[in-house]
């Protein structure tokens, strides 16, 4: 069958709207679209085919940006005629969002400039504001589909800060490094003779120039490092490297005072500019993933307050305890509070994972952090932000604790003893060549110090975990640093939320048990549900066979209950088993839909969650080499259906509150088993930071996900094992190369204790090493990314 | 005073001069967004097809 789809934003149209030849799903579309081709804008369709998103209606959700200490908070400048923001806008995907996003002006002549990052997903807005607001830039955007997400995250953090001394770093290293090279020339191939004796002192001074900035500011942070090392009394990689770029800088310095020698000022700046490298490149990030996410970035900035029959937005820091608030539809509950009046169905998703809405009466409470989905409700405010239930998960220890800190990497295992080695062989060279040859004790000494930097070591994790990282970020799996590429190896126990996590969101199936429905009550069923807008009632109209619908005659939406339905003879009663008038059998834990007709019981519907793909297959591969669980803020529902799905020995455990899920993980910690945790929703987020590499599921990365180490594309999840082996893969090349490097450094070594160590040699020598490093990890890092496709 | 000094000095000045433009592009963040100014410039032929476009409407009503 041939569905026709949107021109605006490509979905299948239900019902076809004509215009300008042609089809759009709704009337937002179609608006766009017109709006578009009225500016001249068409050209937005040419890029990319349906681009857009259809907007959505957001009638006062804006209100509070008419706030001034709110807009103050979020301009980035601001004077009498200009104003600059810069908004969030998580629908820019394509090419066509970069031009049209960097057309406005033709839309609002009072926009003077807008500029796409299409990394971070951000446009940045310059308009005139004596006639523009802040308020009115953002009802354009949402209009036009790019509703802009503005969250509390961005009330507290103002403007960021950009670090780029990384970069400064290594700019300075490299144009120090290529500049000593050429300096250093003359000296490599023409020993001696006049020309060299008469300007010799020029370039080696020259040499020392270049060589401080690079000693002094570029390679700061290893001496810096090393000094925390020793303090912790940790023998960590930079303590080897610190010592060889200063006893290079030095011996190089003292050459050259005394006119002993050129010095090494090109090893030096060569050594310092491929560490430098190294850094660079494993600090691939990904600038439109956040994996420091707490509940600010979920929670709006500010809410509606009604005070003596008045609506004011305020900021929800503002909210005091007894405060009346007004919750529109879509609008995120910021506190704990009670159900004044209105209709509450709230979609706890956000928190549990779970999607199913949960009706709420009156008086009923409600927690921060759930999302009302179906019109207007006014609460009162029982606590406040700080204080509220979700918000409180917060305040848990784990959050403090920086996971990198607490784990010893193999490179600074390895250097440990490489350290010591070192150190052995230069004090033994150094008492021999005491009792030979005195004045060559001390050039021994420092040669083995400078050839045993281990540059290539430094270099082998950062250039294997850096390129894995991007290879795995290819396959959307997105992982936060190399240190947890690192940790992923060493996993031994998995443990898998339930809902959200190994069961997929969008789909889920029902059973029917019961009298069969005749043809008349079906399409009447199924045109009943079509009129609800519960949740359970569209899941089961979608999954119900299509059938004529047919207008019905009446129709009653019984809150909280179900609801009746009637066309010509036939009426139908939809619900909960008490509504229709049925007796609810004991210990049922999925949840059902029951249905009468004509005031007969006919059957009810049970719904069951729908695994992910691959689910069953992913656990058995899985089951050879971790111990696998389950843990599950669920009643037991599903434990027959998930028993038969999984090998046996997987454990399943329900009825877990978010506390218990970070409490089991660290009592196996206790036990020594290093635990990955792969889970979906803020419950989950106690349990993410406890365990030793915690991983976020999304179905779509550029939503929300909380704090984690690792965020993996749902459609990628049936592939987490072959993720597991390639780390496990990088943790054998590295050893490789470990090898390698030991083999360069026994080459170096016998120069340097035989005295014979000339900076041509140490120039060769040390480059050398690194690149082949550099070539072995690539090489072998992408042929274990060719396997992974 | 040898020409070697001379050489030098221009060698050094014009490296120099280099490494200042890069200090600068970084400080002005031109290496933040490396994605989005690639598919920017590809814009610049549809802008002024559009641009014309609108001339020559406007030129056909008056």
């Amino acid at each position: 069958m041939n569905e026709t789809t949107c021109f605006h934003c490509g979905d299948v149209c239900d019902e076809i709207i004509q215009h300008d030849e042609k089809s759009f799903c709704c009337y937002g579309c179609k608006t766009v679209y017109e709006l578009f081709s009225e500016n001249d804008l068409a050209c937005y369709y040419d890029l990319e085919t349906a681009p857009g998103a259809t907007p959505k209606e957001i009638a006062g959700k804006y209100d509070f940006l008419t706030q001034q200490n709110i807009i103050d908070k979020l301009l980035e400048f601001n004077d009498d005629s200009k104003q600059i923001v810069t908004l969030y806008i998580p629908h820019i995907h394509c090419s066509s969002c970069i031009w049209i996003l960097e057309n406005l002006h033709k839309l609002k002549t009072e926009i003077t400039d807008s500029q796409v990052n299409f990394g971070k997903k951000t446009v940045r807005i310059t308009y005139d504001a004596s006639n523009f607001s802040l308020k009115e830039a953002v009802l354009l955007l949402s209009r036009i589909g790019y509703e802009p997400y503005i969250s509390l995250e961005d009330y507290t953090t103002g403007n960021r800060n950009v670090n780029r001394s990384l970069i400064y770093k290594l700019g300075i290293a490299g144009f120090a490094f290529g500049n000593v090279m050429f300096l250093s020339f003359p000296e490599y191939f023409q020993v001696s003779g006049f020309w060299i004796e008469q300007y010799k002192v020029v370039f080696r001074w020259l040499m020392f120039a270049f060589s401080l900035p690079v000693v002094f500011y570029a390679a700061q942070d290893y001496f810096i490092s090393a000094f925390k090392g020793l303090r912790a009394k940790i023998l960590n990689i930079d303590v080897p490297i610190a010592l060889g770029i200063l006893v290079l800088f030095v011996r190089s310095s003292v050459e050259i005072m005394f006119d002993l020698g050129s010095g090494f000022f090109d090893s030096l700046t060569g050594l310092v500019f491929f560490l430098l490298l190294g850094k660079f490149f494993q600090q691939k990030t990904y600038s439109f993933l956040s994996f420091e996410r707490d509940y600010k970035s979920y929670f709006p900035i500010a809410v509606t307050k009604i005070l003596k029959g008045k609506e004011t937005p305020i900021q929800v820091y503002d909210i005091k305890k007894g405060d009346r608030l007004l919750i529109r539809n879509e609008e995120l509950i910021p506190v704990d509070g009670i159900l004044i009046n209105g209709n509450a169905a709230i979609d706890y998703s956000f928190v549990t994972g779970e999607s199913e809405t949960v009706q709420k009466q009156s008086g009923d409470n409600l927690f921060a952090g759930g999302k009302q989905t179906s019109g207007i409700i006014e609460i009162e405010a029982i606590k406040s932000v700080e204080q509220s239930y979700l918000t409180q998960l917060w305040s848990n220890d784990v959050f403090e604790k920086n996971k990198e800190e607490s784990f010893t990497n193999l490179t600074n295992k390895i250097s440990k003893h490489f350290t010591v080695t070192v150190l052995t062989i230069a004090i033994i060279a150094t008492s021999f060549w005491l009792i030979v040859d005195a004045s060559k004790a001390m050039n021994v000494f420092t040669a083995v110090l400078i050839i045993a930097c281990p540059c290539a070591i430094a270099l082998a994790a950062p250039f294997t975990f850096g390129n894995l990282l991007r290879i795995f970020g290819k396959l959307k799996f997105y992982v936060k640093n190399a240190s947890i590429l690192e940790q992923l190896a060493h996993i031994n126990t998995i443990i898998f939320d339930k809902t959200g996590t190994i069961t997929s969101n969008k789909k889920s199936t029902a059973n029917y048990e019961g009298e069969q429905l005749t043809m008349e009550e079906s399409a009447l069923l199924k045109s009943t549900l079509r009129g609800s807008n519960h949740p359970l009632s569209r899941t089961l109209y979608n999954i119900l066979d299509e059938q004529n619908i047919v207008t019905l005659d009446s129709f009653e939406e019984h809150v909280g209950k179900g609801m009746t339905a009637s066309y010509h003879n036939n009426n139908i009663k939809v619900g909960a088993a008490t509504f229709v008038g049925h007796q609810e059998e004991a210990k049922v834990l999925n949840t059902t839909v029951h249905i009468s007709a004509n005031n007969s019981y006919k059957g009810k519907y049970t719904f069951y969650n729908s695994y992910r793909k691959g689910l069953s297959k992913l656990f058995n591969n899985l089951k050879k080499n971790f111990d696998l669980a389950i843990l599950s803020g669920d009643n037991e529902g599903e434990r027959e259906n998930l028993k038969k799905l999984l090998p046996a020995k997987t454990k399943l455990i329900f009825n877990q509150k978010p506390h218990d899920k970070l409490e089991y993980i660290a009592y196996h910690q206790k036990e020594g088993a290093k635990v990955l945790m792969v889970g979906d929703g803020l419950n989950d987020a106690g349990a993410l930071a406890q365990s030793d590499v915690g991983i976020a599921l999304s179905e779509n990365v550029n939503v929300f996900s909380p704090a984690c180490d690792a965020i993996l594309d749902a459609s990628k999840f049936n592939q987490l094992d072959k993720f597991m082996n390639a780390s496990k893969s990088a943790i054998k090349i590295i050893k490789w190369s470990f090898v390698l490097s030991f083999i360069y450094n026994t080459i170096g070594l016998y120069f340097a204790v035989t005295g014979q160590l000339s900076p041509v040699i140490a120039a060769i020598l040390m480059p050398l090493s690194s690149i082949s490093i550099v070539v072995f990890t690539t090489v072998c890092t992408t042929f274990l990314g060719r396997k992974l496709q | 005073m040898s020409v070697i000094y001379v050489l030098l000095t221009i060698s050094i000045v014009v490296a120099i001069l280099f490494f200042v433009a890069f200090i600068m592009a970084v400080k002005n963040g031109q290496f933040d967004d490396s994605y989005t100014p690639s598919v920017r410039m590809l814009f610049e032929d549809e802008l002024v097809k559009e641009k014309s476009k609108i001339k020559l409407t406007n030129k056909t009503n008056k």
